[in-house]
């Protein structure tokens, strides 16, 4: 919400304060108060806990003794490849969908409507249940095995309704004079679509690309059965490779001595997440700023 | 003609790609359906009668009960509802109604990187540092209230962002009029926010409540995961998802099987409440606040 469309929001400028309203503003403040402890309390233990063992030679050296010593280097580079797999498969299904969705179909019509809800309800599908599939189809089925490509194929599926829903928002932000002028030119739609809807819709779909990468770094749960445990430095797609997240997880239930590692994996990962999704809220802040000053 | 058949390809090109997207859902059924059919066949009603869960790949050798699981799963999603949504509503009240719009924003920023950090950082901090506290007040630690509590901060975002933007859609003219009536905060949130933002927090709470039923890593790494029907909450449990996670790697036959069966009835569940919320949403759409 804008601080310009808040700022005709007498009860956010302090007014309408009445009587008997002392019980509501306690328990507000209370549960604020609640809430930034709880996430200081996490954060600050991370940092507190993860810093000592940062290093450079820790982000690039071996695992060793199951995650006891060493370093993450090759968990560093199977979680890129991870994501990288996703990203090549998510991308262009996600974005032509988003395009479909947003310029090509009524979006509650015979086929609009039924993907839209399929994407919702994808959106909801648990991790695990993810996991599940992935290992069925990927893994076993498709005959992958434990590997970076069924982690990766799997992760793409999961945020494939994320890209999606912010890459269709950025093309509905596209004004309409855009594509009126550009049928008034005589152009095709193809035309349109590739000269002038899709540069203007590029910082929607960037938000998109960043908040699922910022997901599929987040999962732990569909990556166990599909892109397997292994913390060797990956050969190709095809070997399994150990995600930081699968990192955190294993040295923390499996490994016994593994926390301090465990707590600086915990802290590498929350680094990355919070300026990924940083990144994300930023770029798509000073977007929506843009948009309301050029209208 | 000819150069509007490079559109007509194009389009042909982008519904098959939507297509696709839009069947993995049903490829994600077809998929769980498939694998837990000989599961579903063998065992039936024993998923609910059995003495115990001791799987074993053969039926006629394990124990099949589901039902400790689901109680497990059930209850700590209904506890981490209890305590995640009062907190994310009053959240949501304070960027909208309390805060000054700079401390609204940092506060709002703050949630949505409280959404960003993964699940397995929470249970890694659950582990290391709620547990140990919990264990001070009644042994073992990994227990019902430890998964309730890290569950409690994982959905809050969930809840506090939808709630927040439903409080932001409300038109100014209701406030507005509101306090020209000389109503007080409490008045006015009851009685003409809640009731105009009904379907974004019911949205809200129930997308929340997808989130609590389907969390794997954290209530994996705090729960204990003992298979029991909890009778307190400093009891152990294993929920549905953990079991997953647990006996996927080395189940085989109709155990993995009963799995799937498990990740089915998840799925189901969820599907079944995001169609619900939607089929809501529609109504109090049309209806209009």
């Amino acid at each position: 919400m804008s601080p310009a469309r808040r700022a005709g929001n007498v009860y956010a400028r302090g007014l309408g304060r009445g009587k008997g309203d002392g019980f509501l503003s306690t328990a507000v403040w209370l549960a604020v108060a609640l809430v930034v402890g709880a996430f200081g309390w996490l954060l600050f233990d991370v940092v507190r806990h993860g810093m000592g063992g940062l290093s450079l030679s820790f982000l690039l050296d071996g695992v060793e003794s199951s995650g006891r010593a060493g370093g993450i280097g090759p968990i560093l580079v199977s979680t890129l490849l991870i994501l990288g797999v996703c990203l090549l498969a998510s991308v262009p299904f996600g974005l032509a969908t988003a395009v479909l969705l947003a310029e090509f179909t009524d979006a509650e019509g015979s086929f609009g409507r039924p993907v839209r809800r399929s994407l919702d309800v994808l959106a909801g599908v648990p991790s695990i249940v993810f996991g599940l599939f992935g290992n069925a189809l990927f893994c076993i089925y498709l005959g992958m095995g434990f590997s970076i490509l069924s982690g990766g194929l799997t992760l793409a599926c999961m945020v494939l309704p994320i890209f999606i829903r912010e890459a269709e928002e950025g093309f509905r932000a596209v004004p309409d004079e855009h594509r009126l002028s550009a049928a008034a030119l005589g152009f095709t739609r193809s035309r349109t679509l590739f000269s002038i809807l899709l540069p203007a819709a590029l910082p929607g779909i960037f938000v998109g690309l960043v908040l699922g990468v910022g997901r599929a770094l987040a999962e732990t749960a569909a990556l166990i059965f599909t892109s397997g445990y292994v913390d060797r430095m990956p050969e190709s797609l095809l070997d399994s490779g150990r995600s930081l997240s699968i990192h955190i997880y294993d040295l923390s239930m499996n490994v016994a001595g593994g926390e301090s590692n465990a707590y600086t994996t915990a802290l590498v990962l929350v680094g990355m997440l919070l300026a990924i999704n940083g990144t994300a809220s930023w770029l798509s802040d000073r977007w929506v700023r843009k948009r309301w000053m050029t209208h | 003609m000819s150069r509007w058949v490079g559109d007509r390809s194009l389009i042909a090109c982008l519904r098959l790609a939507a297509a696709t997207t839009g069947s993995v859902v049903l490829l994600i059924f077809v998929f769980l359906v498939f694998e837990s059919w000989s599961a579903l066949e063998a065992l039936g009603l024993r998923f609910v009668t059995d003495s115990s869960w001791h799987p074993a790949s053969d039926p006629s050798e394990g124990t099949f009960n589901l039902t400790p699981m689901l109680v497990g799963t059930l209850a700590a999603t209904a506890g981490s509802m209890l305590l995640a949504t009062p907190l994310a509503l009053a959240s949501a009240v304070f960027c909208n109604f309390y805060a000054a719009p700079r401390p609204a924003q940092l506060y709002r920023r703050m949630i949505e990187l409280l959404a960003g950090i993964p699940s397995v950082v929470y249970g890694f901090w659950g582990l290391v540092v709620l547990v140990p506290l919990i264990r001070q007040i009644e042994p073992p630690g990994a227990s019902l209230l430890a998964g309730i509590l890290v569950l409690t901060i994982m959905i809050l975002p969930t809840i506090a962002l939808t709630a927040d933007s439903a409080f932001g859609a409300v038109p100014e003219s209701y406030l507005q009029a509101s306090a020209a009536l000389g109503l007080s905060r409490t008045t006015t949130l009851a009685a003409v926010v809640v009731p105009a933002a009904r379907s974004g927090l019911f949205t809200g709470v129930m997308l929340g409540t997808g989130r609590a039923l389907g969390e794997t890593m954290a209530v994996l790494m705090v729960c204990g995961n003992v298979v029991q029907t909890p009778a307190s909450l400093f009891d152990p449990i294993r929920t549905l998802t953990a079991n997953i996670a647990l006996e996927m790697a080395y189940a085989l036959g109709d155990h993995r099987s009963a799995l799937f069966v498990t990740g089915l009835a998840l799925m189901c569940i969820v599907a079944a409440l995001v169609l619900l919320t939607e089929a809501a949403a529609e109504r109090w759409t049309v209806e209009g606040p």
